[in-house]
């Protein structure tokens, strides 16, 4: 062990450059020609295929595995970015587990499912190092749309519209586009500036103008985009972070899960990222797992992830909890944070015990921690939206909001799940019904 | 326990597997380590003339086709018999032979068709002490258009004026070595027989083109830019070299014929179903190219296991018992019916066999909301297309239908006895039955 990995408090450099390569390097290594061979002739090419059907952007899987493996993966990778413009990055990202791969008959049958996810990631990766775009752009139409959000959402529904031959301006409130493919996926999963290049890639299309930086509600507002163009979509995310609501939230050594990893994302050196000897996260989603498993790569000697309920509640799937099991994080489950302790930063949480209803049982326990990530939930932000349901924007099955000309979708809208696979789904769609809106019901 | 040795038209071997005359069989050096494998025989690689050798081509002579993770499914070539001399050859048949009296060593032998030329070479194999000669009438590419192998073996009158002439100068078996392209084989079996010989062996290889290079245009194998038919082999041709094997078995002209069994054979289980179709022995060629020698080992431990399974003492115990169960299509029982049906416990809900029998004719499989998969019986005419495309084995299985049951497809009560096309109301030709 690194000694300093022993230093206690917030600190850099606490691994060898080399183990830092090591430990960000790509989760998966992506398949080889033949591998990719094999893994396609797994496939029985089912009749009205289950993965199909779980897939949210519905890609004809079948359908590309048959191409890989008669050696087109080019029109494979057109099969999948027809259906999903961001196919490459779902490719990495998609809880696979819990989508396509979970109801594979493979998997039903045998436990091991066709590598849909790593078989797409081939497919699109060697489309995509080709340089080769494979859409173009209809006659322009003169419609213009607003775009809010450069994330998968934005992206999706962007792409889409401009390929119906509209003209879109996107807006950003961030330095870069990409929502967060760009800022909050594991670093692991989108390796050697994957996020940007997509965006690039899918920027090739033509008649996306990008403002990022801009922000609605402070740099423009929705009344303004309402008049200025034909139609607006709004895929903003959630911009807030729930807060834990105890006396010492504040102290310094807590912060946000998600901007720990954003920052993380855009580090150019990775011993500059500092990191506690004793990192507590609290959480049970992906964000949660991701933030533990990132801290115990930058070499924190102890990570934590507590959850409020049991395992089978946590929205981090199986697989995502077995893969921060295998890193070295130890998760507990059944215990909700209740009190922060020390003079100035912290220094120990302490949490207590509940059962699956959260009824707390007297029980404490007290974990030391010199850096704590809050990884609670994040919130829509912004005020002037259209009606909400629940905590997010109210919206029809393609997207539409209670008020005419304005559509949603991502994680800001409600319903469905928040994955970036979703956003991509919910943003095409939109596109096809403002398409379908703006020209009279003629696609 | 199992006893292996096999004699086949009078010669012994430890086994029934013998390496058919190919590459792998083309010298001293390799013969004696397929022997040390465990080989029971080798055909040696067909000898020609005396005089200058043939000459091969000097690029690649192999080309393929793949199943799944590229398993050899199909191999094809445009080699040529023995590129080494004669005397060369000879020597070396003698000195293994004479240190494994116990392994057969059949030489295989295509020499222009002329008696001289027969004459000729017979004596000089006769003086090897080898146990036989296999005459090469099949090799498709390369010696048929110099008038020998296929284009002897495609003439039944010659296949037979060439076994005359060898069964006058060579005092030891016969085999005839028939090629599959042609129409029907039984005319050069039963000229074969007629001219003499002790045994037939097939299948040669059969003419083929495996691909074609999409960016040169040439067929594969390509030499600078031009390719030619070759002969196919391996796994893929084994149905083809078991049908004619069978028609053999079965012909009037040809029945009780001894059958080498060759094509395609991989496995122990392939050799028992083409020794089952009648054959003696059986020849490999691609699955020792494939995989080596060792692969004899599988062969002796699996023939070895399932004859212990069913009882079977020796091979001839269990040669030739699917001949009599092989017959015409028109002698089929047609009241004999089925239904396939699918055991829903091992089902993984696929859907394969719903497109199949839905695109298929039939549309005999239903699919239900939550995809259970269930067999229609009114529809289901027990194509067997289902269970063909069934990912999981057994998962659908042929039901025969009891005597007296109601067919609810034709309402037809499924009858006790026999009848064929033959007897059929629907055939004009129709035989009143007896
Ligand atoms: C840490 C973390 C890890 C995750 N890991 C995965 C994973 O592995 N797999 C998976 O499928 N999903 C994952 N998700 C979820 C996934 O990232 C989101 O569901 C997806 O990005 C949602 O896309 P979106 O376009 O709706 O929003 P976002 O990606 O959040 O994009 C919203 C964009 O809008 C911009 N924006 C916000 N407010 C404004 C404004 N007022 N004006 C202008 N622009 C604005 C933002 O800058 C951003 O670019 C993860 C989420 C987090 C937080
Ligand atoms: C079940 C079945 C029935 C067939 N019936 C006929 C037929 O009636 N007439 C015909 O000319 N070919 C028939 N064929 C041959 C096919 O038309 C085709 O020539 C052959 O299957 C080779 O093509 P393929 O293997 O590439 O599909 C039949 C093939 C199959 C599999
Ligand atoms: S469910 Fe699995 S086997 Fe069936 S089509 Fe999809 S990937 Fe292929
Ligand atoms: S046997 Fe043929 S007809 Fe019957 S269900 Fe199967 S595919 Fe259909
Ligand atoms: S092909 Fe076999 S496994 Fe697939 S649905 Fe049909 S019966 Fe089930």
């Amino acid at each position: 062990m690194p000694a300093d990995m022993l230093a206690q408090g917030i600190q850099t450099g606490r691994l060898s450059a080399e183990q830092y390569d090591a430990n960000f390097a790509d989760l998966h290594a992506p398949l080889d020609d033949h591998e990719a061979l094999v893994a396609a002739d797994r496939c029985y090419f089912c009749h009205d295929a289950p993965c199909m059907t779980a897939c949210p952007t519905d890609i004809d899987i079948p359908l590309f595995i048959r191409q890989i493996a008669t050696g087109t993966s080019d029109a494979a990778a057109k099969t999948i970015l027809t259906q999903n413009i961001l196919g490459g990055m779902c490719a990495r990202v998609c809880p696979t587990e819990t989508l396509c791969e979970e109801v594979c008959v493979r998997e039903v049958a045998e436990g091991k499912p066709v590598l849909i996810g790593q078989l797409q990631r081939y497919a699109t990766d060697g489309l995509m190092a080709k340089g080769v775009h494979p859409f173009v752009r209809a006659e322009t139409t003169d419609k213009r749309v607003a775009v809010v959000g450069a994330g998968p959402a934005g992206l999706a529904c962007a792409h889409r519209l401009a390929m119906l031959g509209h003209d879109v301006t996107l807006y950003d409130a961030r330095a870069k586009a990409g929502g967060l493919n760009e800022y909050g996926i594991a670093a692991y999963k989108s390796t050697d500036e994957f996020a940007a290049k997509e965006v690039d890639w899918l920027l090739q299309i033509g008649g996306i103008v990008v403002n990022q930086g801009v922000a609605l509600g402070s740099n423009v507002s929705l009344a303004q985009l309402q008049s200025d163009f034909d139609a607006v979509f709004l895929g903003m995310g959630l911009g807030g972070v729930n807060g834990l609501g105890l006396d010492g939230d504040d102290k310094d050594g807590i912060t946000d899960a998600v901007d720990f990893i954003a920052e993380l994302r855009q580090a150019n050196e990775l011993g500059a990222m500092p990191i506690g000897r004793d990192v507590v996260v609290i959480g049970g989603g992906m964000t949660a797992v991701d933030a533990a498993v990132q801290a115990k790569l930058l070499g924190a000697l102890n990570v934590t992830l507590v959850y409020r309920r049991s395992r089978a509640r946590m929205n981090a799937s199986v697989y995502e909890q077995d893969l921060a099991a295998s890193k070295g994080v130890r998760i507990i489950t059944n215990a909700s944070p209740n009190a922060v302790h020390g003079n100035g930063p912290v220094r120990e949480v302490e949490f207590e015990y509940t059962d699956d209803d959260l009824k707390p049982t007297g029980q404490t326990v007290r974990l030391m921690a010199d850096q704590v990530f809050r990884a609670i939930g994040q919130t829509l932000q912004g005020e002037g939206l259209p009606d909400l349901e629940g905590r997010k924007i109210k919206v029809s099955d393609t997207g539409a909001t209670s008020v005419k000309g304005i559509w949603a979708g991502g994680d800001c809208a409600f319903g469905g799940d928040d994955l970036t696979v979703t956003a991509v789904a919910e943003g095409r769609d939109a596109a096809i019904d403002i398409n379908a809106n703006l020209m009279g019901g003629v696609t | 326990m199992v006893d292996l040795t096999t004699t086949f038209i009078g010669i012994t071997s430890p086994n029934p597997f013998w390496l058919a005359s190919a590459p792998p069989t083309d010298k001293e050096y390799n013969v004696r380590r397929a022997f040390e494998a465990g080989w029971g025989g080798v055909v040696w690689k067909t000898l020609g003339s005396e005089g200058p050798p043939v000459v091969n081509v000097n690029g690649p002579r192999y080309g393929a086709i793949y199943g799944a993770d590229r398993r050899l499914l199909g191999l094809n070539n445009i080699e040529l018999i023995t590129d080494r001399d004669l005397f060369t050859n000879l020597e070396e048949i003698k000195r293994v032979k004479a240190d494994y009296p116990d392994r057969a060593i059949i030489v295989s032998l295509m020499v222009p068709c002329e008696e001289e030329a027969w004459k000729a070479i017979l004596p000089l194999v006769e003086d090897t002490g080898a146990d036989g000669i296999e005459l090469n009438f099949g090799c498709p590419h390369g010696m048929s258009e110099r008038g020998m192998g296929a284009a002897v073996g495609q003439v039944p009158e010659y296949i037979e004026m060439v076994t005359r002439w060898c069964k006058r100068y060579y005092s030891k078996p016969v085999i005839v070595k028939l090629t599959p392209n042609i129409t029907d084989v039984r005319k050069p079996a039963a000229a074969a027989r007629a001219g003499g010989a002790d045994a037939v062996s097939l299948i040669n290889t059969i003419n083929s083109i495996t691909s074609v290079n999409l960016d040169s245009m040439s067929p594969e194998p390509s030499i600078d830019g031009k390719g030619t038919h070759g002969g196919y082999c391996g796994p893929a041709v084994k149905p083809i070299a078991m049908s004619m094997v069978s028609e053999i078995a079965r012909a009037e002209a040809t029945a009780g014929m001894p059958i080498s069994g060759i094509g395609g054979v991989t496995t122990w289980r392939d050799a028992a179903e083409f020794m089952a179709l009648g054959c003696g022995n059986v020849q490999v060629c691609t699955a020792a190219m494939t995989y080596g020698f060792k692969i004899v080992q599988e062969m002796i431990s699996g023939l070895s296991q399932w004859m212990d399974e069913k009882g079977y003492e020796n091979t001839t115990d269990f040669v030739g018992m699917a001949v009599p169960n092989t017959t015409d299509w028109q002698y089929l029982n047609l009241n004999y019916i089925a239904k396939a049906k699918i055991d829903q416990d091992l089902c993984i809900s696929c859907g394969r066999c719903f497109a199949a029998c839905e695109d298929t004719s039939h549309q005999a499989i239903a699919m239900s909301e939550d995809r259970v998969f269930s067999v229609i019986d009114a529809e289901c005419v027990a194509c067997n297309l289902c269970v063909n495309v069934c990912p999981v084995e057994n998962c659908i299985t042929m039901e025969q239908m009891p005597v007296g049951a109601v067919d609810p497809r034709t309402d037809r009560v499924v009858d006790k006895d026999y009848a064929n096309w033959t007897t059929h109301p629907n055939n004009p030709s129709a035989t009143a039955a007896e």
